[in-house]
């Protein structure tokens, strides 16, 4: 390269630049367990120095593409590379990858700190070294009084946090974690999400984990993969997964939506109108690939529909009519649950702005429902 | 204290419908000699928990304790021509008790001949390297077991105990066919050109080996195993993810979580491997000098009972030694758990 190009800057998103070399590849990988696809034919890019997250539901095949990735399982088909090396003759024990293991694999027999030593010893570090690399990542997980323990005297919150001290303590160039905060309480858990942010931040590490917590990979993502039955449905940034989710799947996997189902009655270059018997008519400010007439679904967010007791001015389009049939109160929100006139029920969520005495808006009320053309989404499948 | 009675049966203090056992309990207790007994019990501080330890305890106070204190007093009397062989150790004469005769002799004479001794140091030596060469090709087999699939697990294991079916006799004979020089080992060798002259291996101490660790494998593979198919297997993943060899997990991981089986193991084979008798005098040569051939020469062939008894007293006491260290490090190793 010569000097008269200074560093370009790197793109905040390199998965949409062409250019970009993925720091991870898998190409058309599939793991199967006898008669069960656990991962079925997933091709995904991952770069250098992301936090992507996988998400879905239990048995998905969420941990086994980590392990996949790991080393501890051979696909049944297709390749997987890691920093350009196909990595199908590459044992676990040399690839460049740390796992924190969902049931956390702690070694029963060793202290706290010889747990996280571990990896470090089989590096042959010098003595020193390791003692300090020990004491950061206990001070790191705060755990710094329980070195000496063994895994079986500490709960389950702070075993968690001694394998994901282990996992961090080599510094690898691709930490794989799996589930890594779901045992600590909410406190401990945001203030790991900081440190593990912080961590990634200073060393470059990328980040592949599974989470079960929407926020949470909301939060620390850089892309968010909605996973499915060994397939990925959606791989997308945190906002985009959940403003524009792909499929009526993603959208109620991801966050809340209601779903009306309605023919393409117009379909223009920037917008849609939908004519839903359960909704009337719905016009979103998005072009839809998908000619008139045939089926598609519109997923409203909750909080982006509003609730009056009074008719709008307008009340031809992205407007219906129903009753209050139940209030749920959250403290910040209070859920409406508002049967329509054919028995569908839609969820509407409003912030509490102001202290709740007496509710504007309370059981068995005639309410109408409205939002605005930028509000919902339009789903194929 | 006054109020509305509890609902609740133990509240009020009525319990709920004895068990079966209870109602059997309560049944007995009818009969005065069983309710006498358990009066007594009650006087010495037996308690119900107390008396289903005191079961095992009394089993080996019955046999192993009394058996043991027989062969203690017999190893201090004299060979004597005559039946029983030896002198009494409480001296009776017309219903009269006139002392007890101790006779040291025998276990000078164990510490005197350096035959005892060399038997002893021998049976030793040879059980210890014929544990280890049985732990050798143990550790292997329960670990290939613990790993195999399930549905493999129980015909292998039956494969291990299958020998058990034949008399231990015969199959220690058995070997004899096949060491011997004109046997099915030195045949075939020499059939496949490998050696010229038949390889001297029975009646030497290599062909005690041989038999010791044929006949004990199965006491080393089974609490090896028993250990091992609890074994965790993601710890191994997770030391290879941490840039562990496997065969360096192996030490680090494996052996350290089987010790106890290891520990086990070892017991099982080296204990029984020391007093061995039918092994070293089919197999074994008249140099091979073990306790426990030594211990049925002077039990049957010189009928010195005395004699053979302070051997067996001193073997006893040489294993049990081990046994109790070897305790007190696992209890050791369970409490570091
Ligand atoms: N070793 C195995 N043998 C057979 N089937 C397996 C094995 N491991 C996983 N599976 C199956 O593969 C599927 C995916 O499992 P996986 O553990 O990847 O799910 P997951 O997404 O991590 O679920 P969870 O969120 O509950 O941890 C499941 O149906 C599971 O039963
Ligand atoms: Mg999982």
């Amino acid at each position: 390269m010569s000097a008269m190009h200074a560093s370009p800057r790197k793109p905040a998103e390199p998965w949409n630049d062409p250019a970009a070399v993925p720091y991870i590849r898998l190409r058309e990988v599939s793991k199967a367990f006898g008669p069960v696809n656990a991962v079925d034919r997933i091709s995904l890019d991952i770069h250098r120095g992301e936090f992507f997250s996988l998400l879905g539901p239990s048995g998905c095949g969420k941990t086994t593409l980590l392990r996949l990735l790991a080393g501890f399982e051979t696909p049944t088909g297709g390749v997987i590379e890691i920093d350009g090396t196909d990595m199908s003759a590459v044992p676990a024990h040399r690839r460049p990858v740390n796992m924190m293991f969902q049931s956390y694999a702690l070694f029963p027999h060793m202290s706290v700190a010889q747990n996280i030593a571990f990896g470090l010893k089989q590096d042959r570090l010098p003595k020193a070294d390791i003692a300090t690399r020990v004491d950061e990542m206990l001070g790191l997980v705060q755990l710094a009084k329980l070195g000496d323990r063994k895994p079986h005297q500490l709960s389950g919150g702070q075993r968690q946090r001694v394998a994901l001290a282990r996992a961090l303590a080599k510094r690898p160039k691709l930490l794989l974690l799996d589930e890594p905060l779901a045992a600590l309480d909410k406190r401990l858990r945001e203030q790991t999400q900081f440190e593990l942010m912080a961590v990634q931040e200073r060393l470059g590490i990328t980040f592949v984990i599974v989470t079960h917590d929407q926020e949470e990979a909301m939060t620390m993502s850089s892309r968010i993969a909605v996973m499915d039955a060994g397939h990925i449905r959606q791989v997308a940034p945190p906002a985009e997964v959940y403003e524009f989710p792909n499929s009526r799947y993603v959208a109620t996997f991801i966050g809340d939506a209601n779903i009306f189902e309605g023919r393409v009655e117009r379909a223009a270059s920037d917008s849609v109108t939908i004519h839903s018997a359960e909704a009337g008519r719905l016009f979103v400010d998005r072009s839809v690939a998908s000619p008139v007439d045939a089926t598609v679904w519109v997923a409203v967010r909750p909080e982006k529909i509003a609730i009056a007791a009074e008719p709008p001015a307008d009340a031809s389009v992205n407007c219906v009519e129903g009753t209050v049939f139940d209030i749920g109160y959250l403290g910040d929100m209070s859920i409406f649950h508002v049967a329509l006139a054919g028995g569908r029920r839609v969820r509407v969520a409003q912030a509490n702005r102001y202290r709740l005495v007496d509710r504007a808006i309370t059981w068995s009320d005639r309410v109408w429902l409205t939002w605005p053309p930028g509000a919902g989404v339009v789903l194929l499948t | 204290m006054s109020g509305p009675e509890p609902r609740i049966a133990y509240l009020a203090g009525r319990h709920a419908e004895p068990t079966a056992l209870e109602r059997l309990f309560y049944r007995l207790m009818a009969v005065p000699a069983f309710a006498a007994l358990v009066a007594l019990a009650d006087r010495i501080g037996l308690t119900r928990r107390g008396a289903v330890i005191a079961i095992p305890y009394g089993w080996l106070v019955l046999f192993c304790l009394l058996p043991f204190l027989i062969v203690l007093k017999l190893s201090f009397a004299e060979a004597e021509l005559a039946q029983p062989p030896y002198t009494p150790l409480f001296d009776w004469v017309d219903g009269h008790f006139r002392g007890i005769r101790v006779n040291i002799e025998n276990y000078r004479l164990l510490f005197e001949d350096d035959l005892y001794w060399r038997s002893y140091l021998n049976s030793i030596r040879i059980a210890f390297t014929s544990t280890l060469l049985a732990l050798a090709i143990g550790l292997p087999m329960a670990y290939g077991m613990a790993r195999a699939p399930l549905a493999w697990r129980t015909p292998l294991l039956m494969m291990v105990i299958l020998p058990f079916w034949t008399s231990f006799l015969i199959r220690v004979y058995a070997w004899i066919g096949i060491l011997k020089n004109e046997g099915l080992l030195n045949g075939a060798l020499m059939q496949l050109g490998l050696i010229d002259q038949p390889l001297v291996i029975l009646n030497t101490e290599i062909a005690v080996h041989i038999g010791i660790v044929y006949s004990y494998l199965p006491f080393m593979i089974l609490p090896l195993y028993a250990n091992l198919e609890k074994m965790d297997w993601t710890l191994l993943e997770a030391a290879a993810d941490l840039g562990c060899r496997p065969a360096r997990a192996f030490w680090t991981i494996t052996v350290p979580l089987a010790l106890p089986g290891i520990v086990a193991g070892c017991s099982l084979v080296f204990i029984p491997a020391v007093g061995e008798f039918v092994i070293p005098d089919l197999l074994g040569g008249s140099d091979t000098v073990m306790i426990g051939k030594t211990l049925w020469v002077e039990f049957f062939q010189n009928r010195d009972w005395p004699l053979s008894s302070a051997v067996a007293v001193l073997l006893l006491l040489a294993l049990v030694l081990p046994i109790v260290l070897l305790q007190r490090q696992r209890a050791r190793l369970e409490a570091a758990r």
